[in-house]
């Protein structure tokens, strides 16, 4: 589905990501961990062609799309849900919905639009409770709920998230998470970009740890929770400190 | 039947995508973790993110057995002491072995690559399989053990030796499967013959052997012997151990895994890739190790890969049985042996000359190593009494060095043939082939 190899990226002098090289196979979630700074979003970014990458491939069901622009690489199916959910808060829950349909339009499907903006109230029936209230009204994980609804309403192949978890409460986050898994498990694909590593990985098929641009660790998701480094630096468990502590 | 079919019919493509990502992520672990390779790549200018391609792997330094002993006993470990939960060594020159750690992962991992071996060689979780590999420091009784029971089937953890109780065992347990080293295998056949009972009478279906050199007459020898079907695997304890590679059932080269362990063959004289299919020294860099990774490993094994399709449908690459080694490492019963172990020994003992032969040989399927030393004139015309200490003490030291056995036998001065000026130092009559 995804395929990048030693992707550097970056903006003006600043170089972000030094080598990267990933893939996500269809039907799979794969996370990138990562602490503040390590290039997650500038991964995501360069992916969707929000930032032009400098050099490496990007190669997205089977075209190399590292020089494409934004709306070509969303009319191929690889849509992003960007960090903090950025959704037009002065335009109503439906509104919103319709404008992540964008291509859809183009594509001159209204039946299906109306047919995914169903799913979608399905999925989060909060928003068909809410389809004329202004999105700027909602909550945060109704927000963050919307703007999932939104990227999927462009039918993607490949759904990207950026920091989904942000800012809200651990019962929403939570639920997120479902959501998430219940998008996989109804065969779509999902990189998700979290600095909630333990919540991310506990969900993933697989995933990367990235640090300073670099990729330092891959695997399954489940060898990534026992790695004592990943333990260490994301999951809270500091086994230095604990032995400190005992002394 | 496949243990990991995801991952061992895997597309050549995904593959080399894997390969690359891991590499890339090994390299920089190592960069970040590991002194002597920041040192090393740093000496040669070698910027580690510019390390694009497999092409580009070849920039990268060789690392060898010496690089390990010199930093005996943790200094490449890529992980800090408490997050190793195993270790293992193999032999080395004086005191100096090589040590090697496994992480929980690793563990898990390594038993896994073993569980594909001995699937790829005919196991299931319904053998009984008998471990006569020796258990401890070396990789060989472990590893196969892990691996056999990640298949869940029923584990016999002999180890080696005993052959008297081997047989009775395999009898009363009715093992069906058997792994240790060829000759043991060889060994044990010829016992039960001689014991008069019959092979039919036993359960036997599976050897899988390894750890050793062997050929195809051995293998049918065995195979006629025992009434099994004989597979070969490889490992090395520097790279794993067991689980490097392993034959499937059509017995023509060994699958290697090669989603963990990225190979190479090279010449040894010039270090330049051979042309694919060619004979040379195998090469590995290890693609998922945590607690030792190593990069471009000398393995010191010659070999040639066989990038053919096999018709048991894995897409890993094979390689051949090994052909030799480019040094001058022996192995007898499966342990590595340096003429240079046996020379520090016997320097350092008075009354030898540092004049010095090694007889190899293979008497009733099993190893033998025989010294032979000049000894000081003044010794040799002394009393029995004197010879026999030296004898004695020479066997001691070298049992302790070498872990195995060894004759020893104490000739006459200037009678070791010379021959312009650099002796012959081992003579192998073990024939392979």
């Amino acid at each position: 589905m995804l395929k990048i190899k030693n992707l550097e990226s970056g903006y003006g002098k600043l170089k972000v990501l030094k080598r990267v090289s990933m893939h996500v196979n269809p039907g799979e979630i794969v996370t990138i961990v990562g602490s503040n700074g390590a290039g997650k979003t500038t991964l995501l970014h360069s992916i969707a062609g929000l930032l032009k990458a400098r050099s490496g491939e990007i190669i997205f069901d089977g075209q190399d799309i590292l020089r494409l622009t934004t709306e070509k690489i969303v009319f191929m199916g690889c849509s992003l849900v960007p960090e903090g959910r950025q959704v037009f808060s002065t335009m109503s829950v439906k509104e919103n919905l319709l404008l992540g349909a964008y291509v859809q339009y183009r594509k001159k499907q209204k039946e299906r639009v109306r047919a995914d903006l169903e799913r979608i109230y399905d999925l989060f029936p909060i928003l068909r409770e809410r389809e004329r209230q202004l999105a700027g009204t909602l909550s945060g994980g109704e927000q963050q709920m919307l703007a999932i609804g939104r990227a999927l309403m462009a039918g993607p192949k490949l759904i990207m998230m950026d920091e989904p978890s942000m800012g809200l409460a651990p019962l929403i986050v939570k639920d997120i998470f479902h959501i998430i898994l219940k998008l996989r498990n109804e065969g779509n694909t999902v990189l998700l970009v979290e600095q909630n590593a333990k919540a991310a990985l506990s969900i993933a098929d697989r995933g990367y740890v990235l640090e300073t641009g670099r990729i330092m660790l891959q695997g399954s998701a489940e060898d990534l929770l026992s790695n004592k480094d990943v333990q260490r630096a994301y999951l809270g468990r500091d086994i230095d400190s604990e032995v400190e502590l005992k002394l | 039947m496949y243990w990991e079919p995801e991952f061992e019919s895997m597309d050549r493509e995904e593959l080399q995508q894997l390969q690359l990502e891991r590499v890339e992520a090994t390299l920089n672990r190592v960069h970040m973790n590991v002194p002597f390779y920041r040192r090393k790549f740093d000496e040669l200018g070698i910027d580690t993110d510019s390390i694009r391609s497999f092409d580009d792997i070849r920039r990268l330094p060789f690392t060898t057995k010496d690089d390990l002993r010199a930093n005996y006993p943790y200094g490449l470990f890529a992980v800090p002491l408490r997050e190793v939960v195993r270790l293992h060594a193999s032999s080395g020159t004086t005191g100096m072995a090589t040590v090697v750690g496994y992480t929980k992962n690793d563990l898990k991992t390594w038993s896994n690559l073993v569980a594909r071996v001995l699937t790829a060689g005919g196991i299931t979780k319904d053998d009984v399989i008998q471990i006569a590999f020796g258990y401890g420091l070396f990789t060989g009784g472990f590893g196969l053990h892990y691996g056999a029971e990640r298949i869940g089937a029923s584990v016999i953890p002999i180890s080696s030796g005993n052959t008297l109780r081997q047989i009775k065992i395999m009898q009363d347990f009715k093992t069906t499967a058997l792994v240790c080293t060829p000759s043991y295998a060889l060994l044990i056949a010829d016992t039960i013959k001689e014991l008069g009972i019959n092979i039919n009478a036993l359960s036997l279906k599976y050897g899988l052997f390894g750890a050793e050199p062997w050929s195809e007459a051995m293998r049918k020898e065995i195979e006629e012997k025992l009434k099994i079907i004989a597979t070969d695997n490889y490992g090395l304890s520097e790279v794993m151990g067991p689980g490097v590679a392993g034959e499937c059932l059509e017995k023509n080269g060994l699958h290697i895994n090669e989603d963990h362990f990225l190979v190479e063959i090279i010449d040894p004289d010039t270090f330049e890739p051979v042309a694919p299919g060619e004979i040379g020294e195998l090469v590995i860099t290890t693609l998922t190790k945590e607690a030792f990774p190593v990069i471009r490993f000398r393995t010191r094994d010659l070999t040639r890969l066989m990038s053919e399709p096999c018709p048991c449908g894995r897409k890993f690459q094979r390689m051949q049985r090994v052909m030799g080694r480019t040094d001058d490492m022996l192995i007898i019963k499966g342990v590595n042996v340096f003429p240079s172990q046996i020379e520090a020994v016997l320097l350092d003992i008075e009354g030898t000359e540092p004049h010095y032969q090694l007889v190899v040989d293979r008497k009733d399927a099993l190893d033998t190593i025989a010294v032979h030393v000049e000894v000081s004139e003044h010794i040799f015309f002394d009393e029995m009494k004197k010879q026999n200490k030296l004898i004695a003490l020479i066997k001691k030291r070298l049992a302790s060095e070498l872990g195995i056995g060894v004759e020893v036998k104490l000739v006459e001065k200037k009678t070791l043939e010379r021959t312009e000026g650099k002796a012959k130092r081992v003579i192998d009559l073990r024939k392979l082939s």
